[in-house]
């Protein structure tokens, strides 16, 4: 297959970046995003130019590092798929592809398509985890857990934190992220101790870094490659409510 | 001086590490502050290691390579994590944990350390459940089990096809809030590029920016190398894009041993090779095992259409299928350890009979369970596998059989070290995949998550206190120290000349043909012959790198120089692992000699000439000197693996 792509080159973060257009050819379709972008890597390096820097790791749609801005839509706006699982099949033949990095103001771009996401790391810092310290827990079977609620639990902590929310969102939110995260933890009896001190920090941060808020359009569950639901950020909601109005008594 | 002593405490096997701990050096709260501990690594096992060495007040500065923790490859994990819980009531217990394990790694790893991880393994469950991990629950509240990998008993506790990541994010949580409190310090987005030995002892590393391109030095009291596996050297494997050598191969050169090389992992069920631009294989979970039948065509003819595309799976009838696992293991079946059923794989495609259009590939099929339990009930249980394969490959396994080939996957082989976790070089400790310790010649499933967890949570926070004891007097160390300015030349050193070689051959190209080596030669069976001819290929490659690489000399990120980096190193790894599986003449485990097999092709083990750790020293890049160390088995009765009858 062969495909024309306009790609946003940017040498760095104070840089001033744009498009620049490159034809690849031969691509096979079983080939994944990613790869197609390795063969033209490839031919970029032989003759003597600076490839086109994006963020990879485990190539399976777990590890959240790949994320690329395709055609206008995180990941390329297929469900339930990350930029590495995407494969070439799904697009035309002859196509045009634009590939930006995420665009959000607390993800500067570091170099062409990669951005610094520790904005996120930063916001599961403030409180994202439950404290306890190494030993001393009781038997994991001590407390019992509704199979119901850990399944949810499962669902919301499927979250790879790769940022597609944060992207496809016109306020640059990270309701879902935090949402989720905040959820995972409240659906399990070890976590919900914490939750009220857990939701004022996780919050603060988030406006802190410039995250925006949310305005309920929801594109963030529709980009969302793990398909966390909106449901998340209801929950907690209701949990920040619930520990502003304990903390006026 | 035999300097391999690991270091294992007397008494029984269930008492060691209790009185291990007894016995142990212990640092105060108040000194504990004023010593640095480096954890390179922060997967499973060093965020582990980093989080809870910085509750007990350790100054910790932790690293990685990507832009956070919570992405190492230990997030890819799908299958589970064993214990020796017993909450299924079939029998399990610490000692049949124990027992399990080192019959599965084929006798080639040491007691007393795979007892601590039995005994460990508990208490990992225990925390993860505390830090809010999901695991899969029972509708009675209780955790849920799987059997997994051939166990006999149910043992293996599991998130979904997500274990992995659920235990990563559960570690994560915990160094995040080290991190919070100011105990951790976070370099993201660094590798290590040297190890600094100051007097013998581990002082620091020198790292490089990922970002600006610059090198660091960094200094500690004591230094943890916790960064995976090597699998890489073969190109493609089912590890992360970043997983690379590099850390450990630079210790080894700074004198820490380099413990059974060869003991590679070839799984058994990944999705095959479709072609050269191929960047990395993916795994199918070993759980379809359970109710996948694994054959090919009975006869070559069919196969050869089916290479052809001029016939489908599902037009062969049942009398015209081998389920040669079936028919060679009819005890265990399709559920025969992972080593077996690579190999039997391989053997059938070598003889003719693979499928795919490459013919390197077998069926996995799910048309006996569909028939069986429903379609519903196939689905509910492997329903997130088959879409995966679906988004890959495009086929539809509930009408189509899956198609599957082995791949590298693990790498048992490792830094040595004691039962402290030490290396041979004093303050330079290991954990993880990185360390060779407690796997023997095969690692079982659900078994890597285990060992890292046990290693990073209770087994280095102990052990390191007992060498930091005697440095409570030692101050910080200055990066200052002319061994810093050294490594950090030597680092400079070598990416200058990878920059100044300016050929025309990419790391990616260069690395394909390394992998094709290893795989070729070095892979899922080897012979003296063509070991000897992969030693020489791999010398021929490595002056064929250094004299046609390309690297763009760009300032700032660089992903061609990191590749390249890493590929320099495994160039050089690849050797000693070619130079370890010659020596090795026996077959154990992952280790397949093939002059070395019964008449019906099943490994030989030689206990009398190879109960030994092979771990070699450096001396220079042709002759690694080979040091012994002499495997006991006291509580065990050595067994030839049989999985016929
Ligand atoms: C697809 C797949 C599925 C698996 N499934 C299972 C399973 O079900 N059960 C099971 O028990 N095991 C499983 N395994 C094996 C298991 O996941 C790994 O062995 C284990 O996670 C390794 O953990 P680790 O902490 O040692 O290293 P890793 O998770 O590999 O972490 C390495 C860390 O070191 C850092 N690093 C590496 N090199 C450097 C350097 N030079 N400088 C600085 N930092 C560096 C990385 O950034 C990373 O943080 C699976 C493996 C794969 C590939
Ligand atoms: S590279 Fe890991 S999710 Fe895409």
């Amino acid at each position: 297959m062969n495909f024309t792509l306009k790609i946003w080159r940017q040498h760095n973060a104070d840089s001033k970046g744009g498009f620049e257009t490159y034809k690849v050819e031969d691509i096979p379709p079983e080939a994944s995003f990613l790869e197609m972008l390795d063969i033209l890597n490839e031919g970029i390096v032989r003759k003597g130019g600076d490839p086109v820097a994006f963020e990879h790791d485990c190539r399976e749609g777990i590890c959240g590092c790949c994320g690329l801005y395709i055609n206008g839509h995180p990941h390329g706006g297929f469900k339930g798929t990350t930029t590495c699982q995407l494969c070439m099949r799904k697009f035309k033949n002859g196509e045009t592809i634009v590939v930006e990095p995420w665009r959000a103001k607390p993800f500067p771009v570091i170099k062409d398509l990669m951005v610094d996401r520790s904005a996120l790391d930063k916001i599961i810092q403030a409180g994202g985890y439950v404290s306890c310290h190494t030993g001393g827990v009781p038997d994991a079977n001590a407390v019992l857990v509704s199979k119901h609620d850990a399944d949810l639990a499962m669902d919301a902590a499927s979250c790879i934190g790769c940022g597609a929310c944060v992207a496809a969102c016109k306020n640059a939110s990270a309701m879902l992220f935090v949402g989720a995260k905040i959820s995972q933890l409240e659906l399990l009896p070890q976590g919900r101790i914490e939750t009220e001190e857990r939701v004022k920090k996780m919050v603060a941060k988030m406006d802190e870094l410039g995250f925006g808020n949310c305005s309920d359009t929801r594109a963030c569950q529709a980009v969302c490659p793990k398909k966390i639901k909106v449901t998340n950020i209801a929950r907690m909601n209701r949990n920040y409510l619930w520990a502003k109005l304990k903390g006026k008594h | 001086m035999n300097k391999l002593n690991a270091n294992i405490p007397d008494g029984p096997l269930s008492e060691k590490w209790t009185r291990y701990k007894s016995e142990q050096r212990l640092v105060n709260p108040s000194n504990k502050r004023k010593l640095d501990i480096i954890v390179v690594g922060t997967g499973l096992a060093g965020a582990s290691a980093a989080a809870s060495l910085g509750e007990m007040g350790f100054n910790v500065k932790a690293f990685c390579i990507q832009d956070s923790p919570r992405r190492a490859h230990s997030i890819a994990a799908q299958g589970g994590i064993n214990a020796a819980k017993n909450y299924q009531n079939d029998g399990d217990s610490v000692m049949r944990l124990f027992k399990d394990t080192i019959k599965g790694g084929d006798y080639r790893a040491r007691e007393a350390n795979v007892y601590r991880l039995a005994e460990l393994s508990n208490n990992i469950i225990d925390q993860c459940v505390a830090q809010g991990v999901p695991f899969a629950r029972e509708y009675s509240g209780m955790l849920a089990n799987r059997s997994f990998g051939g166990a006999q008993v149910s043992r293996t506790f599991y998130a979904k096809g997500q274990t992995g990541q659920q235990l990563l994010l559960g570690a994560y949580g915990a160094l995040s809030k080290e991190i919070n409190k100011g105990t951790v310090k976070m370099f993201t987005r660094r590798e290590m590029m040297e190890l600094v030995v100051v007097d013998g002892r581990a002082r620091g590393i020198i790292t490089r920016n990922l970002v600006t391109g610059k090198l660091e030095r960094h200094s500690a009291h004591a230094v943890i190398i916790a960064t995976g596996g090597y699998g890489n050297v073969f190109f493609l494997s089912t590890n992360a894009m970043s997983s690379n050598g590099s850390a450990i191969w630079q210790c080894y050169k700074k004198g820490a041993f380099f413990a059974n090389p060869c003991f590679t992992q070839i799984h058994p069920t990944c999705i095959p090779v479709h072609g050269d631009y191929q960047s990395k294989l993916t795994l199918m979970s070993e759980s379809l095992r359970n109710d996948g039948r694994i054959w090919v065509p009975k006869d070559e003819k069919t196969a050869e259409l089916l290479r052809q595309g001029k016939i489908k799976a599902s037009e062969i009838p049942e009398n015209e299928r081998d389920y040669y696992l079936e028919r060679r293991y009819p005890a265990f079946g399709n559920l025969v350890p992972r080593d077996v059923a690579s190999r039997a794989a391989k053997e059938r495609c070598d003889a003719g009979f693979g499928v795919n259009n490459t013919g390197r590939a077998v069926f996995l099929d799910f048309k006996e369970a569909i028939e069986r339990l429903g379609k519903d009930a196939v689905e509910s249980r492997y329903g997130n596998l088959f879409e995966m394969y679906e988004r890959i490959v495009d086929q539809n396994p509930y009408d189509t059989p899956m198609m599957i080939y082995p791949a590298v996957h693990y790498t048992m082989g490792g830094l040595w070290v004691d039962y402290e976790l030490q290396t041979t070089i004093k303050g330079l400790f290991a954990a993880g995949e990185a360390n060779f310790s407690d796997h023997g010649a095969n690692r079982l499933g659900a078994s890597a998550l285990m060992q890292g967890l046990a290693d990073g949570y209770f087994v280095l926070p102990y052990t390191i206190q007992n060498y930091l004891a005697d440095q409570i007097a030692v101050s910080h160390i200055s990066t200052d120290l002319q061994e810093f300015a050294d490594a950090e030349t030597k680092a400079q050193r070598r990416i200058n000349m990878i920059l100044d070689v300016k050929g025309e051959e990419t790391a990616d190209s260069i690395h394909k043909k390394l992998g094709h080596i290893m795989w070729e030669k070095v892979g899922m069976s080897r012979d003296e012959k063509g070991l000897k001819e992969a030693v020489a290929e791999l010398d021929d490659l490595r002056r064929f790198f250094w004299q046609n690489i390309k690297v763009p000399d760009v300032d700032g990120v660089n992903p061609e120089l990191e590749k390249a980096l890493r590929v320099a190193d495994f160039l050089e790894m690849g050797k000693l692992i070619a130079t370890d599986a010659l020596m090795r003449e026996e077959s154990c485990g992952g280790h397949f000699r093939t002059e070395h097999q019964t008449s019906d092709g099943e490994a030989m083990r030689d206990d009398e000439n190879f109960r030994f750790v092979a771990a070699y020293e450096y001396n220079n890049e042709d002759e690694p000197r080979l040091h012994k160390e002499e495997l006991f088995f006291e509580s065990i009765e050595l067994k030839n693996r049989n999985y016929k009858s």
